[in-house]
């Protein structure tokens, strides 16, 4: 083994072991690429959402999936506002549980994105939002590549040190609604740091879809993701 | 009991099942089922009819005969919505058990049916006409069980001693389907639901116009 890269511990002393630099079975070629979106209720999730179809919708080839536990009505929210056409849309309907559903169980999401990479053959990316939830929601890596959480400033400036694997370990952590800061007493300074120390080098976003209603940072952050996992495929 | 069996009646399987309350949402939205009691009626009545059926079917699979079991569990499912419902979980536990029970069977199986029912995949991937039929049987009762806890708040020490109690019941249906394991497709048992049918029709029906949790 170079020095300049680790392998993982194998606990399994009946294993016969196999070459850890043999990636021959992983194929992402021939799918879209999934990103989640994931946080708490009132967040900003479907607003995320609509704002990275608009940004994106032109240049890349997306789909949406939505959980939301009142079945339609964020997919409807979607249509209304005109961001997607209705077939580029699926409602997954998640049995009151929505974190079983991205996470235990994601058998309904997978039905749902592999009907839209069925139904539009040159699918480049799924957006998967996730109904609201708590801090201790996380998406499984079964069914997304990239994970996106968001928690907004109304929530409490003290969500971000409470943690969670939402938190600690999306791959981005949108912080919403900053333009609601003075009028909800919520210390944006605190956020971001509190954030940054809970993460460590995963990156944080603060944003208001007032001030910039087409998220460029958050596009921009998955115009990257769609590169990089363009390349390893 | 063979592990297989076990791991498919967990309800921590990811086969798809918790998305779906075997009509028992739409029972609730109608305030037919309100408490233990009118619980407990609903799940007996589905066992000795969707229950029964499927336990059959799941039966009869593990002899094989697939594309003409799927057939006859169709002609015996008169509500599209169910047989969609039904369909969709088979297709769930497809998924899982390419990863986990890859074999010739298995794959022979969704040669003749990509989307195969429920109760065929399970009798496939279960082997034994009597455990086969009791894992079906006893999914029939646990999917609108959870859906009762989750939706009516009830008891969840109540709602399993329900379940419990339901054992000899359990048993009787899959003993029954236990000796149709080598009947032919045509001649199996068609014990059927009405009332369960036209609750899953409705249940579609209002998805597209009011709130529902649940896929079936």
């Amino acid at each position: 083994m170079s020095a300049d890269h680790v392998h993982p511990v194998n606990f399994d002393p009946t294993d016969p072991g196999h070459d850890p630099h043999d990636h021959g079975e992983h194929d992402h070629s021939h799918r879209a690429v999934r990103i989640g979106i994931g946080g708490p209720v009132g967040s900003g999730k479907t607003a995320l959402t609509a704002a990275l179809c608009r940004a994106l919708g032109q240049s890349v080839d997306l789909a949406v999936v939505t959980n939301d536990i009142y079945t339609t009505e964020d997919a409807d929210f979607l249509r209304a506002t005109g961001v997607l056409d209705v077939d580029r849309i699926e409602a997954v309907q998640t049995g009151a549980c929505p974190h079983t559903a991205i996470r235990d169980d994601i058998t309904a999401n997978l039905d749902a994105v592999e009907l839209l990479e069925h139904r539009f053959h040159g699918l480049e990316l799924v957006i998967i939002e996730s109904g609201g939830d708590n801090l201790t929601a996380v998406f499984s890596r079964g069914l997304v590549d990239r994970q996106i959480f968001v928690v907004d400033v109304a929530g409490g400036d003290k969500v971000p040190r409470k943690g969670g694997p939402g938190v600690t370990t999306a791959d981005l952590l949108v912080i919403n609604k900053t333009d609601l800061a003075p009028m909800v007493g919520a210390d944006l300074g605190i956020m971001t740091a509190d954030a940054h120390r809970m993460r460590g080098e995963l990156p944080v976003i603060s944003q208001s879809l007032v001030d910039t209603p087409d998220a460029p940072a958050v596009a921009d952050w998955v115009r990257a993701q769609l590169r990089t996992l363009a390349a390893v495929s | 009991m063979n592990l297989a069996a076990l791991m498919i009646a967990d309800s921590r399987f990811p086969g798809g099942g918790h998305v779906h309350s075997g009509g028992l949402e739409e029972a609730v939205a109608r305030k037919l089922v309100t408490d233990e009691p009118s619980l407990r009626s609903f799940l007996v009545g589905r066992l000795r009819t969707a229950g029964a059926l499927s336990a059959v079917f799941a039966s009869a699979a593990t002899r094989g005969r697939y594309a003409e079991l799927d057939a006859e569990f169709d002609a015996r499912t008169p509500s599209p919505a169910q047989r969609n419902a039904s369909r969709v979980q088979g297709r769930g536990i497809a998924r899982a058990a390419k990863r986990a029970w890859p074999s010739p069977v298995l794959t022979e199986l969704l040669r003749v049916t990509p989307r195969p029912h429920h109760p065929v995949i399970v009798g496939a991937l279960v082997g034994d006409p009597f455990e086969a039929a009791q894992t079906v049987a006893y999914h029939a009762v646990t999917g609108p069980a959870t859906g009762a806890i989750r939706l009516l708040g009830l008891d969840p020490f109540g709602v399993n001693a329900i379940l419990a109690h339901l054992s000899s019941e359990i048993d009787a249906v899959a003993a029954m389907a236990a000796d149709h394991a080598d009947t032919l497709p045509e001649d199996l048992p068609s014990p059927s639901a009405p009332g369960l049918d036209l609750l899953a029709e409705a249940h579609d029906r209002h998805h597209s116009e009011e709130v529902r949790l649940f896929v079936s």
